[in-house]
């Protein structure tokens, strides 16, 4: 098992954000994280990237304790992340952004120039530029997704945090955003979870999907199946009005 | 923020040059102008090797301090060598950038809250000093006792200005030097990252806590290392030329004003300091008190409304545009507004 999350608890003040969320995730799968705004799936996400302390609960990666740990380690123990609204180095160039990820991103010490070329290979894989006077300013919404995308993948992670890569998208750009999630599992074994509010484009490359509302976990199971839970239909067509796809917007 | 890539002819003739200053006969007024040229644009040099990572000190006196104050103290009393005095107060410095450092950085005291606390630790150790009046001589400064003929190289007191030319270039060059090597480290794309975004950057695995320590420790340590020249060249310190508020917020014009992104700009602010400050003293004297301070807070504000990377960023800008037209990279903020 690569992660096992266990009654898994947050609380801010006398509010519980997060209540007693379990889960597993196997070796090379793809996971969707998915929930309406204020469901708890961010606050999930960052407990296991160590921006938030869990209150109570555990998190095992590849059987050991992660729960509490700083990023940092968190990143050093192989696990990357990406964040919801890009935050690239502007002052720094594309290549510089993945460098720097490259270099510090793993326990070891290793040579600059093989975290160029671990920086130029997840470039390549996002399917940027490796130029290296390439700038940051030059990228779209759809380029900086991109960047943050090859930026966690240069810290050779082993799990991946994909935090809802694809706001902000048009629909051939969260297809290809998509695909190339799917592609990266595909080509480096990288397990992922994804998390999103928007279903229709995750369902088609996750291999599980896991509903949050609330704080709690709703549902779970194979994509076909969550989508015809009726409580999953109750919080995205019922309440929330947040669309299955085609008229897709948050 | 890389240099223009010169020839590297340039560079040399210009160290040639400079070299030879002394036997081209000038007067003693002047060389004493290019000393303190070059020892200043080292200590500047010093401070810009942090603070063009967002990292604005305004108690880099303390350090000067520090460096000035404890090589002249153990020379006068104990009659310790400079040669071992000098290291002593660079660790002593780097120790006291780790001291007010770890906590800064471990709790994210970043900006002008940072920019705060290291005003106070300026002003704290120029009252120390002060307060030590019995062995420091408190405002009235203390001198650094003169050997002998006025020349020792055991003592780093030179009776000829000349020789203490070479050390002061010596200093300079050493201080471009490690602008360069950090220019080209791993660890200057780490601070980058960390003065936009110390998550992001704590998200790819920079420990951006022992990051900024290592570069607030190196500037210490070279800051100690100016004073401690200053103190040899000069052989008189008092605690207002070497520590507290008023040098460490020269320090800051200066290198605003020259300008902190580019490898010359710190040693460009200290040539326009400088001269500015002859040039008042010369012209209007001593009878119109603070007016060079006026001066420098106008001519402060004036540089970060228009040139927010001082002379040297702007003419390199400048520069560039020339050679390759019209795109421009987002220019980095004014350290002010930071």
């Amino acid at each position: 098992m690569m992660l096992t999350v266990t009654d898994l608890t947050r609380r801010f003040g006398g509010f519980t954000a997060v209540s007693r969320v379990s889960f597993n995730l196997e070796q090379g799968e793809i996971l969707g994280l998915i929930g309406p705004n204020g469901s708890g799936k961010s606050t999930t996400f960052n407990m296991i990237a160590g921006m938030l302390r869990p209150s109570e609960g555990s998190i095992r990666f590849q059987g050991e304790e992660i729960g509490g740990l700083k990023p940092v380690e968190i990143c050093h123990r192989g696990i990357g992340r990406t964040f919801q609204i890009p935050r690239p180095f502007r002052r720094l160039s594309i290549l510089e952004n993945v460098v720097t990820a490259a270099y510090f991103g793993q326990r070891e010490d290793i040579p600059r120039a093989r975290a160029f070329a671990l920086a130029e290979e997840a470039l390549a894989l996002v399917g940027l530029p490796t130029d290296p006077a390439a700038e940051v300013a030059s990228l779209g919404a759809a380029g900086l997704k991109k960047l943050e995308l090859a930026r966690a993948l240069a810290t050779q992670p082993k799990l991946l945090l994909a935090d809802e890569s694809l706001g902000g998208l048009d629909e051939t750009e969260m297809d290809q955003a998509a695909e190339m999630l799917g592609r990266i599992r595909r080509d480096k074994g990288i397990t992922i979870i994804w998390v999103e509010h928007i279903m229709g484009v995750l369902m088609r490359v996750v291999d599980r999907v896991i509903v949050l509302d609330h704080g709690e976990k709703i549902s779970e199971g194979l994509p076909r199946e969550v989508a015809a839970d009726p409580r999953v239909i109750e919080i995205y067509l019922g309440t929330e009005r947040i669309a299955f796809g085609e008229d897709g917007v948050a | 923020m890389s240099e223009p890539r010169a020839m590297p002819l340039v560079p040399l003739l210009g160290v040639a040059a400079l070299a030879a200053v002394p036997f081209a006969g000038l007067g003693n007024y002047h060389l004493h102008l290019l000393i303190n040229i070059l020892i200043w644009g080292f200590i500047y040099t010093a401070w810009s090797i942090m603070g063009r990572f967002g990292m604005v000190s305004l108690g880099h006196g303390a350090f000067l301090g520090v460096g000035a104050y404890v090589v002249t103290l153990l020379w006068n009393t104990a009659g310790l060598t400079p040669w071992i005095g000098i290291p002593i107060a660079l660790v002593l410095a780097m120790i006291l950038a780790l001291v007010i450092g770890y906590p800064c950085f471990r709790f994210r005291i970043v900006g002008h809250y940072f920019a705060l606390v290291t005003l106070a630790l300026g002003e704290v150790v120029r009252l120390t000093i002060v307060a030590l009046r019995d062995r420091t001589g408190g405002s009235l400064g203390m001198t650094v006792e003169g050997v002998a003929g006025g020349t020792s190289l055991l003592a780093l007191q030179f009776g000829e200005r000349g020789t203490f030319f070479y050390v002061a270039l010596a200093a300079w060059l050493f201080g471009l030097w490690v602008w360069r090597i950090v220019d080209r480290s791993m660890l200057r794309y780490a601070l980058e990252a960390a003065s936009e975004d110390e998550d992001a950057s704590a998200s790819i695995g920079v420990n951006v806590t022992r990051a900024k320590l290592a570069i607030t420790m190196l500037s210490a340590a070279m800051t100690a290392l100016g004073g401690a020249l200053y103190a040899q060249y000069q052989l008189y310190i008092n605690p207002e030329t070497v520590s507290g508020i008023g040098i460490s917020l020269q320090i800051v014009f200066a290198v605003i004003a020259g300008g902190m992104y580019v490898q010359l700009g710190p040693t460009v602010g200290a040539v326009i300091t400088l001269l500015l400050a002859e040039t008042l003293r010369v012209t209007v004297g001593h009878d119109v008190h603070g007016l060079d301070g006026t001066i420098y807070g106008l001519l402060l504000v004036l540089f970060i409304i228009y040139m927010p990377q001082g002379i040297s960023g702007y003419a390199v800008a400048t520069w560039k545009r020339r050679r390759t037209g019209p795109p421009q990279a987002p220019t980095p903020r004014a350290v002010a507004a930071r």
